[in-house]
């Protein structure tokens, strides 16, 4: 097949990105070439429009021992263990055919992380779907359910917090986002880069078959006619092959006898290998032949771009190959020595005895494209003034009823009592909570995670978003006790050719840089997934946050179930009454518009430490960050969960009932204490200078407003519980 | 006391077995499927997982390797053989067990902490504990468990129900039942009640940090009656 | 009238039971096989009793719900 300007389109390349591939090569590439170049160009491997915003994030700390740029971030726990996790996107599999899309994205993750040497300990989820009037919205969601518990549950390794939203935003575009975290000896970590010559290059796990193999590069029709039938896009995920793959990697990883590691993920055996040789600074030859393939007559293209899951490429010691072969027979997977490293610096592929590729490492990876996409800047909404009518009518049960069953706030049990998320024996918070939490086996450590967004935040003002979905992971994690480490993000949104789309993009990537740098809290790893779009019409930007933290000892794990009867709760941080863009203001008043909550970067951090102070003395009881909702419904949630009541008394400040209720202000928590406490608390919060409120007194089963309005917690969990099963069995 | 706890491929709760069994007292071994020899042992456990995936059918595959031969000639010589979840699923493949285990009603995987009440306790599994209920955790898509009227008539004439889903103060009613199990059926015996199969996981109730404690008191119960 | 439908995974689609079940046969000795692919088998009895109409009905179950297009073919078994 003859490459011309119109076939590298054809593959989804600019004129101008051909125009210097024809330059870098000093010649036209043939097929195989180009399409390598395709896959290596593209925005998913080359961020090439993000690149450059994303060096502005914070990577680095104490804790940090590796950040972006490998398989996954690694940060320290210290006593020689480490935390391996990064999230990652499967959004556009998952909208085609969703239990394999969501299975495939769970497979994934989990093969960054063991590369690295990590057993994986822990999965979460950010999965957001359509309006739930959508037609589309219960098969998706059902689907991706079942395709995340499917690989998860079967692999082993328990799900143990999420976030599902929904939003018409998604109706064309769901979003799926997979986290993983591994443990690992902080001197058994395992990386990408390749080093010396004439090292075997292996090939481990399953076959290649024509999975996945890029979906715009079979444009061309001068292909084979029936190339639909042929080239199917979605792969089919594995979990029992990846299993044993997990074994027997971990097996070999025992050993001495890696130098490099590295899944086939997206772009296959091309990304992989030119990855390894890259960081290595060396070249790669490969006998494509000697390529285990599931299909006959694979060419070269195909096998270069096949996206066939459970697949690793190693570089091994000389002389360790049969040693290393025994492992894999045993898990019965295939092993083949396909080609060594080499001083060329180039990638340099054979099939049939002839050289079918020829390309400088460096043509691919230091020359790809790097744009400075054209971007708008977002003002800051006016707010909006609340009309005292609106609100005048309103009874607080009735909203706080409504808020409760909302499908972003209600209770998301019939989902993850999907997922296994009490194998491994460890999960010692589950589902439901503010963050899920794993002890660190045979220690006394145990390892908090959670993972959030805030798109309707994000969309009104992205950097004032971006800043508060970085502070939400903070109180998260610090709501069970934990002390919050580091982050990975994946940053999910719409087209970067369009400037507002774009615009979002950079400012939330802002946002995020001012917190975590602020909290030091550094981003270790993550994902940007452009073009989750409709048309002309882009998602809400949903910058998913996944944050890690450390508790010393896991005996002093909070949950946020209340307790004890006539134990105190206080609210700390300062209630403003902030409406504008809270899940009050948009479902109960309809307004749409006006500014997210600010972000105040020293409260929240001062709040916080604070907290975890309180924490380290034994004083707090059970604790919950507040968020959607404000703090009624964080109050109700904790009653739910605990099944117990409360008598509240609305402090005497400034702002209306509805408003200290439902607003949405940041850096706030709701405590449980014990009374006889309450002076050593109000000294170390005084003494920090952390505002607080009085909230109320916990009682049996009953929910009390100001001695007058009352409502049964059996009630308030009926509200909260039914609505996603109802909605699942219509 | 001595165990022995089978890894298939697949299997996933190996490692949480061998730790239960090791914190109750038992001297335990892994053994790996393709094995011939099962080791001297005073219980051998088929663990919970996805042997071979539960392709095909669950535990079908696994039923057929290396190892189980030596596990049939165990138990059929009044060996203690306890197979738990998929375990569960292995046993009724070799027929060590009656019946089948067919996916959950409502098709649904499910993960949460259920009831049992203890039908029997004229074996060495359950005699001595003094509860009549445990709260057990489960996690499956195919817990429900079917048989023949014939083989239902046999199981109970012979007291062959292990334990059944109740609710906290044991009634045995159909909304208890996560998965539609015929009689609520949550494990059961061969004929001699040296075998035992059941679906709730003893091994993740072992830690008041965990889902509860119910599985300490049933291992710790155990070892002792097999001493 | 009785419809049977044959659903399989399309030619070059990964089929991790098959791949399972044919390593198990083998394991058993049965080697002598070149490949499993797994499949779903249906039956649908249908009150529509002209050929061409029930075939044409059952084709478009078929296409919207029996089998997964991305990833499955259909098969229908004419009645006699």
């Amino acid at each position: 097949m003859i490459v011309n300007e119109q076939v590298a389109i054809d593959h989804g390349l600019k004129k101008d990105e051909y125009a210097k591939i024809c330059e870098l090569l000093k010649r036209t590439p043939n097929i195989t070439e180009l399409g390598i170049f395709s896959a290596m160009w593209n925005e998913h491997c080359s961020y090439k429009s993000s690149r450059l915003h994303l060096k502005k994030l914070p990577t680095k700390g104490k804790k940090v021992i590796q950040g972006p740029g490998e398989n996954a971030g690694v940060i320290d726990i210290e006593d020689n263990d480490a935390i391996v996790f990064k999230i990652e996107s499967h959004n556009h599999p998952s909208f085609i055919e969703p239990y394999q899309g969501a299975a495939t994205g769970v497979g994934g993750i989990m093969r960054d992380v063991f590369t690295m040497g990590a057993r994986p300990i822990a999965n979460l989820n950010s999965i957001h779907f359509g309006s739930p009037q959508h037609k589309k919205t219960k098969n998706l969601l059902r689907g991706v359910v079942h395709g995340i518990g499917g690989y998860g549950n079967c692999m082993g390794v328990p799900t143990i917090a999420g976030q599902t939203s929904f939003d018409s935003s998604y109706n064309g575009n769901i979003l799926v986002n997979a986290m993983t975290l591994g443990l690992v000896k902080k001197d058994k970590i395992f990386y990408s880069k390749a080093a010396g010559l004439n090292k075997p290059v292996i090939y481990v796990g399953s076959k290649t078959g024509r999975d996945g193999i890029h979906g715009a590069s079979m444009a061309s029709a001068s292909f084979d006619e029936k190339i639909e039938e042929k080239k199917p896009t979605v792969q089919v995920g594995d979990p029992f092959t990846e299993k044993l793959l997990l074994e027997a990697c971990l097996e070999l990883m025992a050993g001495d006898s890696i130098i490099a590691i590295q899944d086939m993920g997206a772009a296959g055996l091309t990304s992989s290998s030119i990855e390894m040789a890259s960081k290595g600074n060396l070249g790669i030859e490969i006998n494509l032949n000697k390529v285990p393939c599931r299909e006959t007559k694979m060419t070269p293209y195909e096998i270069m771009l096949s996206e066939s899951q459970e697949r690793m490429l190693i570089v091994l010691e000389n002389g360790k190959e049969n040693q290393a072969k025994k492992i894999f027979d045993k898990w019965n997977l295939d092993f083949a020595v396909i080609g060594k490293t080499t001083k060329s610096k180039k990638i340099e592929l054979y099939f049939d005895e002839e050289k079918v590729a020829d390309i400088p490492v460096n043509a691919l990876v230091e020359n790809s494209p790097m744009y400075d996409r054209k971007w708008k800047k977002t003002k800051l909404p006016k707010k909006n003034k609340i009309k005292k009518e609106d609100i005048k009518h309103l009874k607080i049960i009735d909203v706080l009823k409504k808020i409760l069953a909302n499908p972003n706030v209600c209770s998301k049990e019939w989902i993850w009592q999907q997922y296994d998320h009490t194998v491994m024996g460890d999960t010692i918070q589950k589902p439901g909570g503010d963050a899920g939490v794993v002890r660190v086996h045979g220690t006394d450590k145990a390892v908090a995670a959670s993972v959030d967004s805030s798109a309707v935040y994000c969309w009104a003002h992205p950097l004032t978003g971006g800043k508060q979905v970085v502070c939400e992971s903070f109180r998260n994690l610090i709501s069970v006790g934990a002390k919050p480490i580091a982050i990975t993000n994946c940053l999910n949104f719409g087209s970067p050719e369009n400037e507002e789309n774009m615009g979002e993009f950079v400012e939330c990537v802002q946002g995020i840089s001012e917190a975590s740098e602020y909290l030091k809290f550094p981003v270790v790893s993550g994902n940007v997934s452009f073009y989750n779009q409709t048309k002309e019409e882009g998602i809400k930007p949903t910058p998913a946050i996944g944050g890690v933290g450390l508790i010393k000892d896991y005996k002093n794990m909070i949950n946020m179930e209340f307790k004890e009867v006539d134990n105190l709760v206080l609210v700390i941080g300062k209630t403003e009454g902030h409406i504008d863009q809270s899940l009050f203001a948009r479902t109960v008043l309809d307004e749409k518009n006006g500014p997210p909550p600010e972000v105040n970067l020293f409260n929240e951090k001062n709040n916080g430490e604070t907290l975890l102070k309180l924490i380290d003395n034994n004083l707090i009881k059970s604790a919950h960050d507040v968020s959607l909702g404000g703090i009624i419904t964080a109050v109700a949630k904790m009653c739910i969960k605990g099944k117990k009541g409360i008598n509240i008394n609305k402090p005497k400040y400034l702002i209306n009932e509805i408003e200290y209720f439902f607003a949405e202000d940041q850096s706030r928590y709701i405590l449980e204490i014990n009374k006889k406490d309450f002076k050593k608390v109000a000294d170390i919060l005084n003494k920090n200078a952390v505002h607080f409120d009085e909230l109320g007194t916990i009682s049996e089963n009953e929910l009390y407003i100001n001695d007058k309005t009352k409502v049964t917690i059996d009630e308030l969990s009926t509200s909260n519980k039914s609505w996603l099963t109802n909605y699942m069995s219509k | 006391m001595k165990s022995s706890v089978i890894t298939f491929p697949g299997s996933n709760c190996d490692r949480d077995m061998d730790v239960a069994l090791k914190k109750f007292g038992f001297k335990n071994k892994m053994v790996w499927h393709a094995d011939a020899e099962l080791p001297k042992s005073d219980l051998v456990v088929l663990p919970g997982g996805f042997s071979y995936g539960d392709y095909l059918r669950c535990g079908s595959m696994a039923s057929k390797s290396k190892i189980m031969q030596s596990v049939i000639n165990f138990a059929n010589a009044g060996g203690m053989v306890m197979g738990i979840c998929n375990g569960f699923q292995i046993l009724v493949e070799t027929g060590l067990v009656p019946g089948v285990l067919l996916r959950n009603k409502y098709l649904e995987f499910i993960c949460k902490n259920v009831f049992v009440k203890i039908n029997d306790k004229k074996n060495k599994y359950f005699k001595n504990v003094h509860n009549e209920i445990l709260e057990f955790h489960i996690a499956h898509n195919e817990g429900n468990y079917f048989c023949t009227n014939d083989q239902l008539k046999e199981i109970e004439d012979n007291n062959q129900i292990a334990i059944n889903y109740c609710d906290e103060n044991g009634k045995i009613e159909d909304q208890f039942n996560p998965n539609g199990s015929i009689k609520n059926i949550a494990g059961i015996f061969n004929k001699e009640k040296n075998v035992l199969g059941m679906m709730p996981h003893p091994e993740r109730m072992i830690d008041t940090s965990l889902s509860g404690e119910d599985g300490s008191l049933f291992f710790k119960n155990l070892i002792n009656n097999l001493k | 009238m009785k419809i049977s439908v044959i659903i399989t995974l399309k030619k070059d689609v990964l089929d991790p039971q098959g791949k399972v079940i044919h390593q198990t046969l083998e394991g058993m000795g049965y080697d002598s096989i070149n490949e499993v692919r797994q499949g779903k088998y249906f039956e649908i009895d249908t009150k529509e009793t002209d050929n061409v109409k029930a075939k044409a009905k059952v084709e478009e179950m078929c296409e919207k719900l029996l089998a997964n297009l991305v990833i499955e073919n259909y098969k229908i078994i004419e009645p006699k």
